[in-house]
């Protein structure tokens, strides 16, 4: 390392603006040598563009960058990887046909035309073992679970020799204890002196890991703290400008089955068997919160119970008739109401405005369709008015498409449609995932809005804290099974549903 | 650093895709240009020609329409699929097809009246090309097959299907050995305008796009398109049928296409002869494109192509050019408007990076 007093990232005065608004407005950011650096906000106030300045992706539009204390004028990511900064993101940046070792060098300008195997992996194992992320630099990637594709991209911006890392929402794909795993890593990076920075939304995480935290609020820096120095509610209302409000949790009350299971069993994409004989009810006004790690056949539970995936065997009992092997529109028909965590995959068409997301479920019936053939635009302009209101979604121009808007207003969007058809049952899957605090506690106010009209709600998650508050019941899968199903809130500790996750009996 | 970057537009601005379209095609002509000159042509004089002969007389401009016709409708036939993100490179040969079959209808019911005659031609070239197209789109719809490869293969089916017909079972034996059939009875003639060449095909010409803008903009069919198209995943998720609007998609592209081909026999030439159709299918796709998938567009820019095929025969007259030099304009243009949709999406940014600078 060199000897220089100056941090090792300086960013002064950052602007960027989009559709005429400011994303970031005069953010001043530092980052030290062996520090890890925070950023913490709700969707939308600005961290990851923030990040994306630093990374050599967005040209700001005012505001300098120095590193080390150089002033740096990134063109491109290769740029500022040139200047030792590497951004992991979100979404990971890997091929999935591609080998460890070959996704570790590609893009990269030092690489020769006659790669040299045996140099990569041997570079691979060393920085693997220095910094304890385990991985076979053989193996093919579309074979490795989500954990593993995060050390891969760790590994590759370390193997791209950065000293600054940049994580966007690390911990959001990890189990509690690869979370752990995941920080003791970090610490290690640290210590060899490089610095971290962690764009998070969970704050108790945050707190036990960084150094320093910047909050931003609507683009602008609203303060920089050191660890020690606050507490969880500072940084809440720092993040919100308010104090959030608590979930008002009124006493249930459960009505007739509307949703039961026998002996359910479906096929992965891959064509194995992963969801193994499950068998649950679901009573109105109930939620049923579903524990389990990513990966544990909570995609197949839902896709299956949504009619988008039939079943190998067993019944879906919807009201008494057995639905079992219709599609997704018979599904939707009687009342299902699914909310798939892939908002832009799945549950909505990024590049279409939000009146047509809106009648993605309501088009083909009464009163979005007018007779058999044509669609009622005027009704649905109406509809999509009076629901962006209703559920306070960012105006944008009519015509627009919709992945113009946050994370959060995606949500609320996809809510919107959902939940003004009143459904009967509700499959949420990770309803919450990726959203401010602000966004996330509208979401699930709403869904204790509908739990108290009567609906059913499935909700899976793999975060405890929310399951134990938003739950009735919860319900753990392992691998495509149901451990069990705790009735009581007494049933309800944190030990024993970790060790239903894990696969343990209890 | 001095460094110009392409950057998300956040907004596109409404005049900017009419604007870029513009410019891209100034751009193929200058290009163009550049060409000509290289091969001793004065790429003005030649430019003055394709316009004197394609807008400089009556006959001209009714020659203009007269191409403009089959090519609006193998664009039109190529924007509905294309909406779905189903690629139909196929479309010549279902025109090919559907030219056969009114051939076919002529040939079996030779008493047929007038309107009989034309309504039998229209339905027999819809389903033929209709079904030629259901085909691949079946197989892309029910397995993944994928369908610029089938529909590209189905072409060179039908034409030497044509060209085993036409050497064969339905030469016209007073045609001295060329490749043609008999010519039509009168009565299997689409009507004509005038003392020109121009015949019904227009009418198909101007109210099908019309048709396709309401059907796509206020029907649950077009949704279900537009929605298979942007994000199909999305489309099963809403419980959309995929392979079927998909084969729907297809179908219907087909049954202009077949039209299309009736269309070219029965109103202009009145006989199949071997190159009755000088590539309108593959034409139908650069026009679908330069009109950015809009219909109702299609008629301009196929015009606006008919004007070069127009003028190109000008051109070979006067200036002796070959009439390939055109489509190597034709071929240009297509480059530079795909090239040019880039400055929609994006916007260049000069070195300093402050302020908007935006280029187009």
């Amino acid at each position: 390392m060199s000897e220089s007093s100056a941090p090792l990232v300086t960013m002064s005065g950052i602007d960027k603006i989009f559709f005429d608004k400011y994303a970031n407005r005069g953010v001043d950011f530092e980052l030290e040598r062996g520090e890890t650096h925070a950023l913490l906000g709700e969707n939308g106030a600005g961290k990851t563009t923030l990040m994306n300045v630093l990374a050599g992706i967005y040209n700001p539009d005012a505001g300098r960058i120095y590193i080390e204390g150089q002033e740096a004028r990134f063109a491109s990511p290769k740029d500022a990887i040139a200047s030792g900064i590497g951004m992991v993101h979100q979404h990971f940046m890997l091929i999935p046909a591609f080998t460890v070792w070959e996704n570790m060098i590609l893009g990269m300008d030092s690489v020769p035309f006659v790669i040299d195997k045996r140099n990569v992996t041997a570079k691979i194992t060393e920085l693997s073992e220095r910094y304890s992320l385990p991985v076979d630099p053989g193996a093919k990637v579309s074979t490795l679970s989500i954990g593993e594709r995060q050390r891969v991209e760790l590994l590759k911006m370390l193997y791209r020799e950065a000293k600054v890392l940049i994580l966007d929402e690390p911990t959001s794909v990890l189990t509690p204890r690869e979370t752990l795993d995941f920080f003791s890593t970090l610490r290690r990076m640290t210590a060899a002196g490089h610095g971290i920075v962690l764009i998070s939304h969970k704050i108790e995480e945050v707190l036990s890991i960084a150094d320093r935290m910047t909050v931003l609020r609507r683009g602008e820096r609203a303060a920089t703290v050191k660890s020690g120095e606050t507490r969880k509610e500072t940084l809440v209302r720092m993040m919100m400008g308010h104090n959030p409000e608590n979930l008002r949790r009124k006493r249930a009350r459960f009505g007739q089955t509307v949703l039961s299971c026998e002996n359910l069993s479906a096929r992965g994409d891959r064509g194995a068997i992963s969801l193994r004989g499950v068998s649950f009810d679901l009573k109105e006004g109930e939620i049923l919160g579903v524990a389990g790690v990513a990966g544990n056949a909570q995609d197949e539970l839902c896709e299956t119970l949504a009619g988008l995936r039939s079943p190998d065997s067993g019944k879906i009992i919807l009201r008494g008739e057995n639905v079992a092997g219709m599609g997704p529109r018979e599904f939707i028909e009687r009342g299902v109401s699914y909310i798939p965590v892939d908002r832009t995959r799945t549950g909505l068409v990024p590049n279409m405005n939000m009146r047509e997301n809106i009648a993605l479920k309501k088009y083909w019936r009464k009163p979005a369709a007018r007779g058999k053939f044509m669609l009622d635009w005027n009704f649905l302009d109406d509809l999509t008015r009076s629901l962006a209101e209703a559920y306070s979604i960012q105006t944008i121009p009519a015509e627009s498409p919709v992945r113009a808007l946050s994370g959060g207003n995606l949500q609320k969007l996809m809510l919107a449609r959902e939940l003004s058809d009143k459904p009967s049952v509700i499959l949420a899957m990770h309803p919450v995932w990726g959203l401010d605090v602000g966004a996330a506690g509208f979401v699930r106010e709403r869904m204790m809005e509908e739990r108290g009209r009567g609906a059913g709600i499935l909700f899976v998650s793999d975060d405890l804290d929310d399951l134990f508050e938003m739950s009735d019941r919860i319900m753990t899968i392992f691998e495509g099974r149901i451990m069990g199903i705790a009735d009581n809130p007494s049933d309800f500790s944190r030990e024993r549903i970790g060790l239903l996750m894990a696969g343990m009996a209890v | 650093m001095r460094v110009w970057r392409l950057e998300p537009r956040a907004r596109t601005p409404a005049i900017l895709g009419p604007l870029v379209a513009a410019l891209s095609l100034a751009a193929a002509l200058v290009i163009g240009g550049v060409l000509m000159a290289i091969m001793d042509v004065n790429p003005f004089a030649a430019y003055y020609e394709i316009l004197r002969g394609s807008l400089g007389s009556w006959y001209g401009f009714s020659e203009t329409v007269v191409k403009a016709i089959p090519i609006t409708l193998s664009a039109l036939a190529c924007v509905l699929p294309f909406r779905a993100a189903v690629w139909n490179i196929g479309v010549e040969g279902q025109l090919v097809m559907g030219a056969l079959a009114s051939v076919a209808f002529v040939r079996y019911c030779p008493e047929s009246g007038s309107v009989a005659m034309i309504a039998g031609m229209s339905l027999a070239s819809a389903a033929a090309g209709g079904i030629w197209s259901a085909i691949p789109g079946f197989l892309r719809g029910k397995w993944g097959v994928n369908e610029i490869i089938s529909t590209l293969m189905l072409n060179y089916v039908a034409l030497c299907l044509m060209d085993f017909l036409l050497y064969g079972a339905w030469k016209d034996p007073m045609s001295m050995g060329f490749p043609m059939t008999a010519p039509f009875p009168p009565s299997a003639r689409l009507w004509a305008f005038g003392g020109t060449r121009l015949h019904g095909g227009l009418i198909l010409a101007l109210v099908l796009p019309v048709a396709a803008w309401f059907v796509l903009r206020r029907s649950k069919w077009g949704f279900e398109i537009k929605v298979i198209g942007e994000n199909v995943r999305a489309a099963r998720y809403a419980g959309i049928d995929v392979t079927k609007n998909i084969v729907m998609a297809m179908f219907v592209s087909g049954v202009i296409a077949g039209l299309c081909g009736m269309s070219e026999i029965a109103g202009l030439h009145g006989r199949l002869s071997r190159g009755f159709s000088v590539g309108y299918g593959f034409t139908g796709v650069i026009v679908a494109w330069m009109s950015g998938l809009n219909v109702l567009a299609l008629p301009f820019t196929a015009f606006l192509m008919g004007m070069l095929l127009v003028g190109g025969e000008t051109l070979q007259v006067v200036m002796s050019l070959p009439l390939s030099s055109v489509q190597v304009i034709q071929g240009l243009m297509l480059f530079c408007v795909l090239g040019g949709e880039v400055f929609r999406d994006y916007r260049l940014r000069g070195p300093r990076a402050a302020g908007s600078k935006e280029a187009e």
